[in-house]
């Protein structure tokens, strides 16, 4: 057995010191900058984009009713900016669905490969990943566009007999953001399938256990955490998306995104209520965090 | 036969796996071909050119996309230093000490940056900035991306300093070594690969940001994909093709980089 040390460390006494910068700067420029948004989406807003210091409701009352154009109609619920967070929910959920599809076979078959092997493929996936996700999304808008290659190409052999009309779409928007997050989904089921210890399956497959079930009763149920950890990474990005709705979706394919981002672009914003909408998106985020620690705390457990 | 039957090879996987990088490279490498296109349209291949390569560097939006990629390098290179360093500080906190209460929260902080939405960030640093009347341009963006830059810079660095084994420094301290000694003659040459790592991962980042930039750069101060995103509003034209594509290079030359250093590494481990 390995005896124990209780000894100090080299660094201990300094631990304080080397800590510091990171609090310091994540502190005061992201955890105040969150805090001082969440009091801003209680105060008035000015009318050319500012913020007067009077506590008011305002932003999250405009968020769910609407009461007219002097605020004095009996409040009517809005359905506007409810349907604009269902609808990135609804296509956030979607391209995490297309990206699960694609990115589990793809994970399985890459973790299954020689070990030599394995890297160069992750490194295939990843690279993209890295590559400016707006120059991803400009180069994705060029693909699909009307006069496009995929339009000219299937126009050209008779296959269609005028372009799809991807462009300004939902379809385009899921696209766009299955696209983006793609590698994202990859990579966590990777590495808790090669972390999956193959005999198991071979125990199967000495009972007569055919491929399908092996890999649905005996793989599968060890890879959840990378699927979950997968489907995480790839849906909390969709939900606050603003390149790809803004670039593929047009006016009518409104994400969360492109809303806060108008609140604060010229004199038509309103402060208070892009603060509001970044809070909600926020706590929504939050929550899908929580249901997913919650879940790999379960799956420790047994 | 357990091997006809293996579940490690499942039919239709090997396709999916080819369809997946065809998914991620095609529109890329699209691009990459129509920047070299001689046409005026962007739809029709007029043959081999470099006029749009030429226009990026000479024509009349040069000296915009000129100033443009100074701030986005300069902003990078910077921001990559002082995350990477804070990262490299924070991370010897955490790992190279014995454990400590607080242990997992810190490291909650430091990946804090990737948990909350860029759009968030976004939002929340231009009313920070506002509240305390600091204007908006150079200096803002770079203090911006110093904090998104600190998990990228931490995560390869984090990694390789749990590989460092601590028998090492307690050997060191067994011979009398001070702090100083373990630090510049065990802990440094150790970690080089991960730092480096960790700047090109910090520094990639950066250069790639555009939505906390959109918000926090003020009027006049653009950085490459402000001043992408600028143009393409007036449509794709070929020479942002051609920007695009230098764009693309450099990330993927980095990640390379980056890529073999951990190779390496992973090599010299098992030697």
């Amino acid at each position: 057995m390995e005896p124990v040390y209780h000894q100090k460390r080299a660094f201990d006494p300094l631990r304080t010191w080397l800590l510091l910068p990171s609090w310091v700067v994540i502190g005061v420029f992201l955890l105040i900058p969150v805090g001082l948004m969440l009091l801003i989406s209680f105060m008035t807003k000015e009318f050319r984009g500012g913020v007067i210091w009077e506590l008011s409701l305002a932003a999250y009352d405009q968020f769910l009713f609407d009461r007219g154009l002097f605020g004095d109609d009996p409040p009517t619920i809005q359905w506007t900016y409810i349907v604009i967070f269902l609808r990135s929910i609804v296509q956030a959920t979607i391209a995490t669905i297309f990206c699960l599809i694609i990115g589990f076979p793809t994970a399985y078959f890459i973790a299954t490969r020689d070990p030599k092997n394995r890297t160069f493929w992750i490194f295939l996936v990843t690279v993209p990943y890295w590559v400016n996700l707006l120059i991803r999304t400009v180069s994705l808008k060029f693909l699909i566009r009307d006069n496009g290659p995929i339009n000219e190409f299937l126009l050209s052999f008779g296959l269609l007999s005028e372009p799809l009309g991807l462009i300004n779409t939902n379809i385009a928007v899921q696209l766009g953001l299955f696209y983006s997050y793609l590698p994202f989904m990859v990579l966590p089921i990777y590495a808790s399938v090669e972390r999956f210890n193959f005999t198991y399956s071979e125990a199967a497959a000495d009972l007569y256990a055919d491929k399908w079930s092996t890999l649905r009763r005996i793989v599968f149920p060890n890879v959840v955490p990378g699927i979950a950890a997968g489907c995480i990474l790839v849906f909390i990005p969709s939900l606050g998306a603003f390149i790809a709705p803004d670039l593929l979706g047009g006016a009518k394919n409104f994400m969360i995104g492109s809303l806060i981002e108008e609140q604060f672009k010229g004199n038509a914003g309103n402060w208070p209520f892009g603060a509001a909408a970044s809070m909600i998106l926020l706590t929504m985020v939050l929550i899908a965090l929580l249901l997913y620690t919650r879940q790999q705390a379960k799956g420790e457990v047994r | 036969m357990q091997v006809a039957s293996s579940v490690r090879s499942i039919p239709g996987f090997s396709l999916l796996a080819i369809l997946c990088l065809v998914i991620l490279y095609a529109p890329l490498l699209v691009v990459m071909v129509y920047s070299f296109n001689d046409s005026l349209s962007i739809t029709i291949w007029g043959g081999f050119s470099l006029r749009w390569y030429e226009q990026i560097f000479f024509g009349l939006e040069a000296e915009k996309f000129q100033k443009a990629a100074w701030n986005s390098i300069t902003i990078a290179f910077m921001a990559a230093v002082v995350a990477t360093t804070i990262a490299f500080s924070a991370a010897i906190g955490v790992v190279r000490t014995s454990p400590f209460k607080g242990k997992n929260l810190n490291i909650s902080l430091l990946s804090l940056p990737i948990m909350v939405p860029e759009i968030v960030t976004a939002v929340a640093t231009l009313i920070f900035f506002s509240m305390i009347s600091f204007k908006l341009g150079y200096t803002s963006i770079l203090v911006a991306h110093i904090v998104f830059c600190i998990p990228f810079a931490y995560l390869p660095i984090s990694a390789r300093m749990q590989s460092i084994e601590k028998v090492y420094e307690e050997a060191a301290m067994d011979l009398y070594a001070n702090r100083k000694q373990i630090f510049r003659s065990i802990l440094l040459p150790l970690m080089i690969p991960g730092i480096i790592s960790g700047f090109l991962l910090a520094f990639i980042i950066s250069l790639d940001d555009f939505i906390i930039t959109s918000f926090v750069k003020g009027a006049g101060v653009e950085t490459l994909p402000t001043a992408i995103f600028g143009s393409i509003k007036q449509g794709i034209k070929p020479d942002i093709m051609a920007l695009s594509t230098l764009l693309l290079l450099v990330s993927t030359i980095l990640v390379t980089i980056s890529y073999f250093l951990s190779r390496a590494d992973l090599k010299n481990k098992l030697n």
